[in-house]
């Protein structure tokens, strides 16, 4: 058994868990944050994207032990006071999502891709490029695309106004 | 008000989407109960074998583990076989030959995955270290996984009940007819046809939560069901797990199915008898490895098919013969698919006098095969798209040209295997995606390919399907188990708003959206006013369920129903209290209104007074609350053009798709931004299926693709943007004139891509998937000298 303690959405946790409890089973079990979906079994899917430490992570590929110390936010902690955060809006908006099994992943995805790029707008090819490890199977991708488009736009405009 | 922001035809953004995007959406393994215990399977690996021994002593000893059960216990329950809903005779009268499928195999397994034994333990953790610990031992049979080998004198057999692996040997059309028309033909286009077996992959895996109540023998189960009714129907009836009343199925919010949630699978009724078994409630979650072996799959069809052509190249009759791979044993409505879905359809948008078809279908090691997104309709479609483009090529005309020169233009349309179109525009849609495509300049295009390296390649696919399924007493005549209609309830409450309560059911299809958008039209009531209930047999009353996008055309017309008795009933109040006479009330914006005067009174005071009941018209009742139920007339027929570019690196074999133009004909849209998506997500499956997706099986029945580090499921940067557009023939059989839309994109893309690729490289002897490898190897074959280069 290992103790195990992190910053998750804001909050910090302390539990006791299996040593081979990963990070995603942390999550949706022990904390019983159950946005984040399990899709495959090889991390190939992505709908158990959350972020730890800023980053974007497959929480099916990384053990709680090690994201002990770490601040992890999670599809429930992204948006703030109520307020959707501006990929959330988009997603919406755009009709990005069907059934939402892994919508999720895909958002946090996204917001760690625009991130990554500057925070600029994206071209549809990187958008696409970049969703290589995130699978779809309702929408095409089509309004994923358009949705993701649209919001780094939206927070690229938000970054100019902040300077 | 029709265009108004929030009723039939506006763009209204979903009301579902909220708790998606914000990780609060609860799909069934998101629920938990106290005291829940893990379910684990205990599955063969070996495709065909006699099971010798179960040795579980170890297991039973491991920490948390609370029973190890397997199939003689569950014999011993009562607990019942498998079904299969669809019975389907052969030409010479006998029914089809069923195999027992039992929910654990205790004896002979007939597929790699088939569950032998369950674990329940305390966490799941624990339950699949005590299932590793199951001592089964085997002895291994021959196997046999392709269907043409499963028909072959000396292969393996699969069940007693059915000599030489065959199910049933069917057949629909004349084949006098057809015979003469071939005897007499111009041209005759011979082809022989594979449609690759797909995995349907929703991104949720099923799941399944049962809870046995002991103190009044009642189940309750959370599952992963595109229609909870039907479950709760079949484990009562069928697999005698409870009465009805005493079983409550709720299919809370489910991620994805394409058909395969339809049915009901042994671990779902494994979980609900071992709740009441060990006395635990007992959840299961599905791992992909375990869907890709236990899902139904989809497609796995050969054909032979031949095209007769009169001297001025008029279709004049078509000849099939198909043997379609069922698995190891009947899913529910598996024996409906090669059939009755799929022959139906082989006349497409075209005037064809005389077709026949036969239909072998098989049993081989393999995992069962049923409807997946479109169901019959991909393979009839594919079939006689790749038929027309590869006729067209044959006779040296212009493929466009071809169709046109056979479309059906009168309606309605009888055609020589059951269905009667009974409305549709083929010129319309066919000309609106060549407009857009720009048909003409497409010479232009490949000249310029040509000249950076690439073959540039347009190909066509014209497709109708049938939605809506159908009328009840057809589908019974033919075969089918059960009815095919849907059921509403509209309950308006006493302040006003208004619960629709449907035996549809939303798996990402937005139903709590474009429902509510159908009574924000009829009611002029704003959307957040209505709330749409479904996927729980305790709130709602039965209905069918969503599949075979039906859920427009038959699952909204009982809506409509309801709501016209709803509405007749609160004129006949509003004009009491206005002291008008009915035929001049009228309801306009969510106000009921006597025509000529300034008298009116909002629908809520209506609802009100229902209620109140202080002042109702003599002999009235209290309430306004109606219930209804929709039989359609018909099938609708959805249809179109798709148009698809490629260009094929010559050096690789890879093939980009440069454009992709849909027009569809889907009748009236209720919301245009949904049924787009609709669309997108339809065409991705019919792309990845002619690029990507097959389930590949060895010689030894282990299924090679079983991950997703195996299967190709298409990425965001395999498929294009899509540009679509649509044409309008109403539908006549329901009352808004709709059709369906969520398998078009499936059923009418795999031959577009097929044809783009086969006219870029100049050879037709490609099959799906078009991987490059088999690309690259069919223009080696066709052009030894260029591909050695």
């Amino acid at each position: 058994m290992a103790e195990v303690s992190m910053v998750v959405n804001g909050r910090t946790v302390t539990r006791t868990v299996e040593d081979r409890t990963l990070l995603v089973e942390f999550l949706r079990e022990g904390l019983g944050l159950t946005g984040t979906h399990v899709g495959c079994d090889t991390s190939q899917c992505g709908a158990c994207v959350v972020h730890v430490d800023g980053k974007a992570v497959k929480s099916c590929t990384m053990l709680a032990a090690q994201a002990s110390g770490s601040d992890v936010t999670t599809i429930e902690g992204l948006a703030s006071g109520g307020e959707l955060h501006p990929v959330q809006a988009a997603f919406k908006e755009h009709h990005g999502l069907q059934c939402g099994f892994c919508t999720p992943g895909m958002i946090m995805a996204a917001v760690d891709m625009i991130a990554r790029h500057g925070g600029g707008a994206l071209d549809e090819a990187t958008i696409r490029a970049e969703l290589e490890g995130n699978i779809c199977r309702c929408t095409g991708y089509h309004n994923i695309v358009k949705a993701i488009a649209a919001a780094s736009e939206t927070m690229a405009g938000m970054k100019t106004a902040a300077e | 008000m029709a265009g108004s922001v929030e009723g039939i035809g506006a763009r209204v953004q979903r009301r579902e989407d909220k708790r998606f995007i914000t990780g609060k959406g609860r799909y069934t393994d998101d629920m938990a109960v106290a005291g829940m215990a893990h379910a684990v399977f205990v599955r063969s690996p070996h495709a065909h074998a006699r099971v010798v021994s179960i040795n579980a002593e170890a297991a039973r000893a491991m920490p948390g583990v609370i029973a190890v059960l397997s199939g003689q216990e569950l014999v011993a329950d009562g607990v019942g076989n498998l079904i299969c809903g669809w019975m389907i005779h052969s030409k010479d009268g006998s029914p089809m030959k069923m195999g027992a499928w039992r929910a654990l195999e205790s004896e002979h397994v007939r597929h790699v995955g088939q569950a032998v034994a369950v674990v329940i333990a305390e966490t799941r953790a624990q339950a699949r270290d005590a299932a590793d610990a199951v001592e089964v031992e085997y002895e291994p049979l021959p196997a046999v996984v392709d269907a043409l080998d499963a028909l072959k004198e000396g292969a393996p057999q699969l069940h007693e009940e059915a000599p030489g692996n065959l199910i049933y040997d069917w057949e629909i059309g004349d084949a006098a007819a057809t015979e003469a028309a071939f005897a007499s033909a111009a041209h005759v286009t011979r082809m022989e046809i594979r449609n690759n077996r797909l995995v349907p992959n929703p991104m949720e895996p099923r799941a399944a939560l049962a809870r046995y109540d002991e103190a009044d023998e009642h189940y309750t189960l959370w599952t992963t069901s595109q229609n909870p009714h039907v479950a709760r129907l079949v484990l009562s009836a069928f697999y005698n797990i409870a009465p009805e009343h005493k079983l409550r199925v709720i299919a809370p919010d489910v991620g994805g199915g394409f058909g395969s949630k339809i049915y009901i699978y042994p671990e779902e009724m494994v979980c609900l008898w071992a709740s009441k078994k060990t006395g635990v409630p007992v959840k299961w979650t599905c791992e992909r490895t375990e869907a890709f072996l236990t899902d139904a799959h989809g497609r796995d069809h050969y054909s032979e098919a031949e095209m007769a052509l009169d001297g001025e190249n008029r279709i004049t009759g078509l000849r099939v013969k198909t043997v379609a791979n069922l698995g190891a044993y009947m899913s529910l409505f598996s024996s409906s698919v090669p059939t009755y879905l799929y022959a139906t359809l082989l006349s497409g948008q075209y005037a064809i006098p005389a077709i026949h078809c036969n239909v072998k279908t098989v049993y081989t090691n393999t995992v069962p095969v049923d409807a997946y997104r479109g169901a019959g309709r991909p393979e009839a479609t594919y079939l006689l798209e790749r038929m027309m483009e590869t006729a067209a090529r044959e006779v040296g005309m212009d493929p466009a040209e071809f169709r046109r020169k056979n479309f059906i233009r009168s309606f309605p349309h009888q055609t020589p295997v059951i269905m009667c179109y009974d409305a549709g525009d083929y010129d319309a849609s066919l000309e609106a995606a060549l407009s857009a495509i720009d048909y003409a300049g497409f010479a232009g295009r490949k000249a310029e390919a040509a000249r950076r390296g690439k073959l540039r390649g347009i190909g066509l696919s014209c497709y109708i399907e049938a939605c809506g399924i159908a009328p009840s007493q057809a589908v019974g005549s033919l075969g089918a188990g059960v009815g095919l209609w849907e059921s509403a309830e509209v309950r308006v409450n006493p302040v006003g708003t208004i619960e629709v309560l449907t035996g549809s059911h939303s798996h990402g299809q937005g139903h709590e959206t474009t429902f509510a958008q159908l009574v924000a039209e009829r009611f002029g009531v704003g959307l957040d006013t209505v709330a749409i209930v479904h996927g729980d047999t305790d709130k709602v009353q039965f209905g069918m369920g969503t599949y075979g996008s039906r859920s427009g055309a038959v699952g909204m017309s009982a809506i409509v129903k309801a709501l016209d008795k709803v509405e007749a009933k609160a004129k006949r109040i509003a004009a009491h209290l206005l002291e008008a006479s009915e035929g001049d009330i009228a309801l306009e914006g969510g106000t009921f209104k006597v025509a000529g005067t300034d008298k009116e009174l909002p629908f809520f005071q209506v609802a009100l007074a229902a209620y109140t009941a202080h002042n109702l018209p003599a002999g009235m009742e209290p309430g306004l609350k109606e219930g209804a139920f929709y039989d359609p007339t018909n099938f609708t027929f959805p249809a179109g053009t798709y148009v698809c570019e490629v260009e094929v690196d010559p050096e690789t074999g890879k093939v980009e798709i440069v454009d992709f133009v849909a027009a569809d004909d889907f009748g009236t849209i209720i919301n245009p931004m949904i049924v787009e998506g609709q669309v997108h997500g339809g065409l991705t499956q019919g792309i990845g299926q002619a690029l990507l997706e097959n389930a590949s099986y060895d010689a030894d029945g282990q299924l090679l693709s079983a991950s997703y580090m195996d299967y190709t499921m298409p990425r965001a940067d395999d498929v294009p943007s899509y540009r679509l557009m649509t044409t309008v023939t109403a539908c006549p059989g329901n009352p808004l004139g709709m059709k369906g839309c969520g398998e078009a994109g499936a059923i009418g893309s795999p031959p577009a891509v097929m044809n783009a690729i086969t006219d870029a490289i100049g050879t037709n002897a490609l099959e799906m998937p078009a991987t490059p490898q088999a690309v690259w190897a069919a223009l080696k074959a066709a052009r030894p000298a260029q591909a050695a280069e």
